[in-house]
């Protein structure tokens, strides 16, 4: 009896060890939990499989045992009084009882994540604002007021390793500290899924949902916008970076200390070069803007307009500077004035005003924004 | 029933000509129309499935836009569920229901005639919400998914406005055909023929038919409503004028999921005809099965939000919308026990049909189980929207409602033609088209937990080599319908002459009365009632 036990249990540890242990794991199951809830999830996850497994292999043995015995051609007599039999008699209930209790069973033992997912007076050391938009995420430490966009590594060809994984700036979160996670959006539903730390709620307008995560392990965590949102629904990945506390406050000084010095130089009154501005705002285009105008400034005609020899772009700068700031109402063109600071619009209205042959020869300075704002 | 001159002149042979299909008031014609149209969309949606699949064949975009890719995938599940499946299943009712019964034709016929013809125009319309996108100024493609869940399918372009009428178009076509059925079932049984003796088939399709006409109407009074947010200025659905996006997903849901147990129900219905027939002895629990699907009605048209766990529900409704999901097994289990027990002690023989009977049973209790791991709440906070939740609907909807559609035909050519169908090639459709649906399907469980959502044209290569494989076996499935289609037309043309009563166990258990006529069975299936005693 003992033999057989050990055996089981020696089977159960290479299968479990095959679904949760070794490399295998991210790739045939749900990855190895990094989070406290995340874990339970996980486990419930594993122990309804296995029921699922059991009633299966009941369901099956008991249909290819019929299918073996009960044919026409061994000579089997159909039993055509079965179902008066006691069985056939109480089947309905009896049927219904033995799911009850199985239904039970799993309901019970999801009570106790369900009321930890739902616990409203969670406590939680810092709050990360999480805004998904068409299609990059924007991260905002409540906290500590640091503020970044995060998008596609456009790098990437499918051969590499985290083709559709990678972005250019992750989100940094300390270990072993509870973060609530608030989930918006400015446009239409998106998803923060990175399954090994946080189960996934929607972003939906007008709403701000919430999870919450520890992190247990220092690492990379990936994962990728699960709503459907469009044209770039594939194509905005998430990255999460879990360093010690230490290191977290360190990133974090710094990000303070850098936002400060931008917003200093921005507001300088320093008369900035072609070349300085032409350089920062190409750079600041490619990545924003040409995911919708395109590098070339060309647009895709009938969707995204074109800037390159468009009248806005090279006529009033006045014009110009307000329909980047606030957008084109009622369009894909959004309001930029939260994202970009004065210097960073200027550098870029430059260089719309002057690439792709645009040549107008105008220099915006951060003080033009300014006005405008 | 009918008074009518020019109908009492052709009292026993078809009209001639087309408009014996156009004017057609027959429940046999009208029957085989609705299952040609099926079987003609089942070619189109099963074109942009393997559209589908040769995009996610590899990592890396191979020809496909974005948008382009999503609009396929939207287009290959409104023509599956809306011109596949419920057009085959309303095909079934109408060639079997009335001759099960005993009855001459439908209740009403003309309605009927209106019913089926709604549906062509419906799939016009459909292929146009694709092809508009294509000309300059009309937005982007409908690449909602079917769900079209707003913000997104309020800044899609034209296309999105033809789906929404294509949507109410097909509400209508199912409602009038629903009434047309349920008021058949309720006043045209033949003289004896009590609702306890009905064959389950007729059961499965009166709950059906009641169903329908309780969520066809919410249905399309979402899509009314997105219409006046996207043109008129309303903003039911719209955050920033003080709607709410997610009034539509409960709308949405509330007719989706009870239309899940549509695409299911005739389909149970008809292996509950087919397995007592091959095992020769009656159904077990023929009452436990009508008070199955008694129960599975009534819990199905309150479980909608178990699609929207992920939309921040507050504990309350969260709690309960999965108490009410997970309780659905118990019906389900009782339907399933019911067909294995019928197997039990019988005498089997394994005729294409009863192939695919026995397959369903199986591979549907996976779909189940698979079901009950996305009703607990918290584990669904992982599986929502990735492609293990595709794996489940498939495992529900192809064994559940389209294989039993196949069973279904091949139980009842025969009867239709009066030609026996080839067994030899049915055995051989059954097993390429089985085993290449499993090797689709099963792999994608593994990936989906893995981390791919749904809906992506594109994917990191951890995912690729479960999903060439699913890809692969997805060909092989898809080419495995033309063998069907080839089946269909042999049997139509000759064949070894089938009898009335082609199967040796058919009529065992349940007194239809489809057996007792020739087949092909006469245009008019009975002129004067049959007694039942
Ligand atoms: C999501 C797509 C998208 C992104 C990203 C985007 N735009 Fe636009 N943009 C549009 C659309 C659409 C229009 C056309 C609006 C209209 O119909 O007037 C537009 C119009 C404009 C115009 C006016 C062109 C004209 O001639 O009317 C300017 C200037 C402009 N965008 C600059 C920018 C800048 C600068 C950025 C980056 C900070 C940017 N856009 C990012 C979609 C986008
Ligand atoms: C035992 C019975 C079943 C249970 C408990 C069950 C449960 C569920 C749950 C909880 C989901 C939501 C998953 C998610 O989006 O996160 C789901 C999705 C789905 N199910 Fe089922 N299901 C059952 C049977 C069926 C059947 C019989 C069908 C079809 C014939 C079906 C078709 C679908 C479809 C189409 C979806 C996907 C909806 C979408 O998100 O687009 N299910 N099911
Ligand atoms: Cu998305
Ligand atoms: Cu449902």
């Amino acid at each position: 009896m003992n033999y057989i036990k050990n055996k089981i249990a020696s089977a159960t540890g290479v299968v479990s060890s095959l679904l949760v242990n070794n490399a295998y794991a991210n790739k045939y199951n749900l990855p190895e939990p990094a989070d406290p809830v995340v874990q339970q999830i996980f486990d419930l996850h594993m122990m309804t499989s296995l029921i699922a497994t059991i009633i299966m292999v009941i369901v099956t043995l008991i249909v290819v045992y019929s299918l073996i015995v009960h044919r026409k051609d061994k000579g089997y007599v159909p039993d055509q009084n079965f179902h008066k039999s006691w069985f056939g008699r109480w089947a309905w209930l009896l049927v219904p009882i033995f799911v009850l209790g199985v239904d039970f069973a799993i309901a019970k033992s999801a009570h106790h994540t369900l009321d930890t997912i739902f616990d409203e007076h969670a406590e939680a050391d810092m709050t990360v604002k999480i805004t998904g938009s068409q299609w990059k995420w924007s991260y905002e430490y409540l906290d500590s007021g640091v503020k970044f966009t995060s998008n596609l590594n456009k790098d990437l060809t499918p051969e590499d390793e985290f083709y559709l994984r990678d972005v250019d700036k992750p989100l940094v979160l300390p270990v072993n500290t509870k973060v609530r996670l608030l989930h918006t959006t400015t446009d239409v539903l998106h998803d923060w899924w990175v399954p090994a730390i946080a189960f996934k709620v929607d972003a939906i307008p007008g709403y701000i949902t919430e999870t919450r995560t520890e992190i247990l392990r220092e690492g990379t965590y990936r994962g990728q916008c699960a709503e459907n949102c469009g044209t770039g629904h594939a194509f905005m990945p998430i990255v999460v970076k879990a360093v010690s506390k230490e290191k977290f406050a360190e990133w974090r000084d710094q990000q303070v200390a850098a936002a400060a010095a931008a917003a200093a130089e921005a507001s300088s009154d320093k008369e900035w070069t072609m070349e300085e501005m032409m350089a920062k705002g190409e750079e600041a285009f490619n990545k924003t803007c040409a995911a919708c105008h395109q590098v070339t400034g060309e647009g895709v005609p009938g969707v995204f307009k074109a800037l390159k020899g468009s009248a806005k772009a090279t006529g009033d700068v006045k014009v110009h500077i307000q329909t980047v700031l606030n957008g084109v109402a009622g369009t894909a063109m959004a309001a930029w004035k939260d994202q970009f600071n004065d210097l960073e619009i200027a550098a870029i209205i430059t260089y719309e005003r002057n690439a792709w042959g645009n040549n107008t020869g105008d220099v915006v300075q951060p003080k033009d924004v300014a006005a405008e704002r | 029933m009918s008074t009518d001159v020019a109908h009492e002149e052709h009292h026993h042979g078809p009209p001639k000509g087309i408009g014996r299909w156009l004017f057609s008031t027959n429940h046999k014609d009208i029957g085989t129309m609705y299952l040609t149209f099926a079987l003609t969309m089942l070619f189109v949606g099963g074109a942009s499935a393997m559209y589908i699949r040769a995009e996610l064949f590899m990592p890396g975009i191979q020809f496909m836009e974005p948008d382009f890719y999503n609009n396929m995938v939207t287009n290959h599940a409104l023509i599956m569920v809306f011109a596949v499946v419920m057009p085959a299943a309303a095909g079934l009712a109408n060639w079997m229901i009335p001759m099960m019964i005993g009855a001459p034709d439908m209740a009403l016929p003309r309605l009927n005639n209106l019913s089926f013809w709604l549906l062509p125009a419906a799939a016009v319309m459909l292929i146009l919400s694709t092809i508009v996108p294509f000309m300059p100024g009309t937005g982007t493609a409908v690449n909602t998914g079917w769900t079209l869940y707003p913000p997104l399918s309020i800044q899609a372009g034209m296309g999105m406005d033809f789906v929404i009428f294509t949507v109410h178009i097909l509400g209508v076509s199912s409602i009038l055909a629903s009434i047309n059925i349920v008021v058949t079932i309720l006043n045209m049984r033949a003289p004896g023929m009590t609702l306890f003796k009905m064959p389950m088939f007729c059961w499965a399709w009166l709950f059906t038919g009641l169903l329908l006409i309780i969520i066809a109407p919410v249905l399309a009074g979402g899509v009314t409503m997105l219409l006046f947010d996207r043109h008129f200025g309303t903003s039911f659905f719209d955050a920033a004028g003080g709607g709410d996006p997610v009034l539509f997903q409960h709308l949405f849901w509330f007719f989706g999921h009870p239309e899940v147990y549509v695409l299911l129900l005739p389909s149970i219905g008809v292996i509950a005809m087919i397995i007592p027939t091959f095992s020769r002895k009656p159904l077990f629990g023929y009452k436990s099965l009508v008070g199955g699907m008694a129960v599975l009605f009534t819990l199905g048209l309150v479980a909608w939000a178990h699609h929207q766990y992920t939309v921040g529900m507050a504990a309350g409704p969260t709690t309960w919308f999965m108490i009410i999901t997970i309780l659905i097994s118990i019906p389900v289990g009782l339907m399933l026990l019911n067909f294995m027990m019928t197997m039990w002690r019988g005498a089997m023989t394994f005729e294409t049909p009863m192939l695919f009977a026995v397959s369903i049973v199986l591979m549907f209790s996976f779909a189940g189980v698979t079901g009950i791991m996305l009703a607990v709440v918290p584990a669904d906070l992982e599986y929502h929207d990735s492609m293990f939740v595709v794996a489940h609907f498939h495992y529900a909807l192809i064994p559940g409602a389209l294989l039993g559609l196949f069973a279904a035909a091949f139980y009842w050519l025969p009867k239709w033609t009066g030609n026996m169908y080839d067994e030899r090639l049915g055995k051989i459709f059954f097993w390429w088209n089985v085993i290449a649906f499993n090797l689709t399907f099963f792999p994608q469980h593994f990936y989906g937990l893995a981390g791919m959502p749904r809906r992506i044209v594109d994917y990191n290569p951890a995912f690729a080599d479960l999903n060439m494989l699913s890809s692969i076996a997805a060909f092989a499935y898809g080419i495995s319908h033309l063998l069907f289609l080839y089946i269909v037309i042999k049997t139509v043309k000759g064949g070894v002459k089938a009898g009335n009563k082609p199967w040796e166990g058919a009529q065992v258990g349940t007194t239809g009365l489809e057996w007792d006529l020739s087949s092909p069975p006469p245009f008019h299936s009975y002129a004067t009632p049959p007694v039942v005693k």
